[in-house]
């Protein structure tokens, strides 16, 4: 796939998240450089500052960092999780990218996120609704993208599971008597449903043993290469990022430190923080 | 001695004091206005308990006049402790007229039923309503429900349908299933049955509904379209009542109540009483028209 400047799938510009009231020193006053992300004059809390890249169709795009950096801020910014402090993002197939979606009513924005992304989340709570049973939750997703037609729905559901790799028998129970790797690999059908171009996974394989761990990373690695989906993975985890991952974005008190190719991050890491990271590879 | 004129009369006409009437009139007009939409009110004390039908009572005296002719039902009976009280009590208070014929009334209050006989244009409906929020049972946060109904939110609801269908085979939802009302708000019926619902669209009347617990007030104005949530592939019905009749009138086109006698023997008989009572008497009552009922034979 070629990438040139006008075939990006997901443009984000000067993303910023802060908490508290800032004033015009706070940015400034924060990030790596001062290895803080508090404001000395206002005590607001800058989670992310000026994140600015571009994801192409069918990449995947790691984010990696220590807890506190601001990576998993920067996916709920962009699937409308939290509200953004400021920056803007478009999104290719809504409006053919000349919309910032950030700004758009909540109704606009449900659709996008209904439509045309996913999300896996650490905490299978937050993603699946323990009230309903896992085809009921798949069946949410598909609802809200408009479909109405009970037949289709399972249909849908059983298919998905299937590729999961969820026995489809359990497809009426509820994901509260699912173990931990079979609700994570619900939440992703769930977000897979509709087929978006955009999936989100933030630290999906955080919390599973590593037997499990390697088949969620499996599944998510083949559906990416069936599917053709752009992700952006959110790890701390190094060894995910090398297995998944294409580019690289290495994050440290709500900025960017260091971005490009994972092999290249990984085999000669310029940021010294990157050079930390890498070299505490177990 | 100079004659009391204000304390003479112990209370108002129809009871609540004229300003509330008029602050429950505006918030009617508003509910009205947005078909479908609940429209928080005042919910003044009455001397019923909340709960207890206040919601219909004040919907009811904030719009009779001394013309109105009432006629008050509960679960279709004209008879029941409910219905007989609160047509006393509104007696009392308004000394208007009074009556089971639902053809001569022009106000009828409800608890859970609509009439079988047709309504017409120059009729008032009024629901006394237990639970205003037909997405409660989805999400317990008011503010929450509050902002699905705002941004059309309603997955949740729908996905509950389904899980009703899958666990059950059917939507297992009796009385009060959720309507789409002017292809905008989900509304919750009142605990009407299934039966009722295609009643409600494209009524000839004015139906208002009042829940004085929750404070709420809603309303689906004449000619309006509501319409049952349904599937695509697992449609809305009304209840089946194959192979019953009334045992009375041997009537089979109405909403029938289960009768035990003391024998043991089951019969079943007409639900609402003034409707039965013309079919005694051998009146011929005009009835609601909807598909459901034109798909059962007489």
């Amino acid at each position: 796939m070629s990438r040139n400047a006008d075939n990006w799938l997901l443009r984000v510009t000067n993303l910023t998240k802060i908490y508290g009231e800032p004033n015009e020193n706070t940015v400034d006053q924060t990030g790596p450089k001062f290895n803080s992300n508090i404001c000395p004059e206002t005590d607001s809390i800058v989670a992310c500052a000026d994140i600015s890249f571009d994801l192409y169709p069918g990449e995947v795009l790691g984010i990696v960092g220590e807890s506190g950096s601001g990576k998993s801020t920067v996916v709920k910014l962009l699937y409308f999780d939290m509200e953004k402090t400021g920056g803007a993002a478009w999104l290719k197939p809504y409006a053919d990218g000349s919309i910032d979606m950030l700004s758009e009513s909540n109704q606009k924005k449900r659709f996008i996120r209904n439509n045309l992304m996913g999300m896996v989340y650490q905490n299978p709570r937050d993603g699946l609704n323990f009230n309903f049973t896992s085809g009921g939750n798949i069946a949410e997703k598909l609802i809200m993208a408009g479909n109405y037609h009970v037949g289709e729905i399972r249909g849908r559901a059983s298919d998905l599971l299937n590729k999961t790799e969820v026995p489809v028998l359990r497809m009426d129970d509820r994901p509260a008597n699912f173990s931990g790797g079979m609700q994570q690999r619900v939440q992703i059908s769930k977000a897979i449903a509709n087929n978006p171009p955009l999936l989100f996974l933030d630290e999906v394989t955080t919390g599973l043993d590593v037997s499990v761990q390697a088949k969620v990373l499996d599944l998510i690695r083949e559906l990416q290469q069936d599917l053709g989906i752009a992700m952006i993975v959110v790890s701390h985890d190094l060894s995910v990022i090398r297995m998944l991952t294409d580019r690289t974005i290495v994050m440290k008190n709500g900025r960017i430190v260091e971005s490009g190719l994972t092999d290249q991050i990984l085999q000669d890491p310029q940021h010294e923080y990157s050079q930390l990271l890498v070299s505490s590879l177990l | 001695m100079v004659e009391n004129i204000k304390y003479a009369n112990k209370y108002n006409f129809a009871f609540i004091d004229e300003a509330t009437k008029k602050e429950i009139r505006r918030k009617l007009l508003k509910a009205v206005a947005i078909p479908g939409y609940q429209v928080p009110y005042s919910s003044p004390e009455m001397p019923i308990a909340r709960g207890w039908g206040t919601g219909g009572l004040h919907v009811t005296l904030a719009i009779i006049g001394r013309e109105d002719i009432f006629k008050i039902i509960d679960q279709g009976s004209d008879a029941s402790v409910n219905a007989c009280n609160l047509r006393e009590f509104v007696h009392q208070m308004t000394n208007c007229q009074t009556t089971y014929d639902t053809s001569e009334a022009t106000l009828i209050q409800t608890r859970h039923r609509i009439t079988e006989e047709e309504l017409t244009e120059n009729q008032i409906f009024v629901y006394q309503v237990p639970q205003p929020e037909p997405l409660r049972s989805v999400e317990r946060y008011e503010y929450r429900t509050r902002q699905m109904h705002g941004e059309a939110d309603y997955a949740k609801m729908w996905v509950s349908l389904y899980e009703s269908y899958v666990r059950s085979g059917d939507i297992m939802l009796g009385a009060g299933y959720p309507v789409k009302v002017n292809k905008r708000y989900i509304m919750a019926p009142s605990p009407i049955p299934r039966w009722d619902v295609p009643n409600l669209n494209q009524s000839k009347a004015l139906h208002l509904f009042g829940a004085g617990r929750e404070k709420r007030l809603y309303a689906v104005p004449p000619y309006t379209t509501v319409e049952a949530l349904e599937f695509e592939d697992v449609k809305f019905h009304t209840e089946d009542f194959k192979g019953t009749e009334c045992y009375k009138t041997g009537y089979k086109k109405a909403f029938l109540d289960e009768l035990y006698f003391d024998d043991g023997s089951k019969h079943f008989i007409i639900n609402d009483s003034n409707f039965l009572d013309k079919l005694v008497e051998k009146e011929s009552p005009k009835q609601h028209e909807n598909k459901y009922i034109k798909q059962l034979q007489s």
